[in-house]
């Protein structure tokens, strides 16, 4: 008998269950980070482009800069809900 | 649960805390406690002589109006929406004093870590900017502007209509409140484990882990520096969103 079949064996229900629930919280934050990750580089990327081309309009790239992450980052929060919804609930 | 020999406490303790009073706890007391902070201000600031130079707090409170008026409101709302500057401060202060007690010495809990105060604040968001919409447009213009946005092509409002009125009126007051309550609930618990590691570092019985302590520590207070931060940026991003939701409803054309 292979060493995975005993391990298999010995974990009950519960244990497989938490087990899952922290591999898929696990891989629920880590994907939830990648997209927005990006997003927000290319974002401040951009608007710091734009404050270099043109740094008099700089307030008004800023404000929207702010707004741009905060919505982008909303989808790494909502992954980081399902992390804690899934490890802890 | 118990990762490389660390105790880390369970999330309830760290998040649940217990009853002062019957059903007002620590978090409660810290909401009532950004309330009257944010009152007092304004209240020592309306009482000074104002034809001397400002200083103190109502130094804080001029700037804070100034700020509020030219870099929130007249970016998202225009002249016309001035009037709601006394609003925009109540939400940005609340929210700050909510936020900083994060990083207070002895009190350490934001309160917006608890889901009651940010989704409480975004339903009272979500019922003035519907009234603004229905005030400036009408109950049924403010509807077909909304969910049928101009300069897209005929065919597509049947995909972009159902999108348009699901965002605007269910997913914008749930993201407004899960961006502030997940950004303050991820910092507490990155304080919390950098505590819990350094602590567990000083009292290890090891000589070389007893060294080691220093990492977590510089890491503990370049967190909380970092936290400072993160609380004022989502006071700003609550009211900033609050005042763009507001002139969208006021202005639909933008």
């Amino acid at each position: 008998m292979s060493a995975a079949n005993i391990l298999a064996q010995q974990l009950n229900a519960s244990d497989q269950k938490n087990a899952n629930a922290a591999i898929g919280a696990g891989f629920a934050y880590g994907l939830a980070a990648i997209g927005p990750g990006i997003g927000i580089g290319y974002v401040v990327g951009k608007a710091i482009e734009a404050m270099a081309r043109q740094p008099e309009a700089a307030g008004v790239v800023r404000t929207t800069m702010f707004l741009g992450i905060a919505f982008t980052e909303a989808l790494a929060l909502i992954g980081f809900v399902v992390f804690i919804l899934l490890k802890f609930a | 649960m118990n990762v490389f020999a660390l105790e880390f406490p369970e999330i309830s303790h760290i998040l649940v805390w217990p009853d002062i009073l019957p059903s007002f706890n620590k978090v409660a007391l810290i909401g009532v406690a950004a309330v009257l902070a944010t009152v007092i201000i304004f209240f020592i600031a309306g009482r000074r002589d104002p034809l001397k130079p400002p200083k103190g707090v109502r130094n804080l409170a001029e700037s804070s109006v100034d700020f509020i008026e030219s870099d929130i409101v007249m970016q998202t709302i225009g002249r016309d929406g001035l009037g709601w500057t006394p609003f925009l401060i109540s939400i940005f202060f609340f929210v700050l004093f909510c936020n900083i007690t994060e990083i207070l010495p002895t009190v350490q809990m934001p309160a917006t870590a608890r889901m009651a105060i940010p989704i409480s604040m975004a339903l009272v968001v979500w019922i003035v900017y519907n009234t603004v919409g229905v005030k400036h447009q009408g109950f049924f213009g403010y509807l077909k502007n909304s969910c049928f946005p101009p300069g897209v092509p005929k065919a597509l409002y049947i995909l972009v209509a159902p999108i348009e009125f699901v965002s605007t009126f269910i997913v914008r007051p749930f993201s407004l409140a899960i961006r502030l309550f997940a950004n303050m609930l991820a910092g507490h618990l990155l304080l919390v484990t950098f505590a819990i590691l350094t602590d567990a570092l000083i009292t290890a019985n090891t000589a070389f882990l007893k060294v080691i302590f220093v990492l977590p520590l510089f890491m503990l207070i370049f967190l909380t520096a970092f936290e400072i931060l993160v609380s004022v940026l989502q006071a700003y991003i609550f009211t900033i969103l609050t005042a763009v939701y507001i002139g969208g409803a006021a202005h639909p054309e933008h």
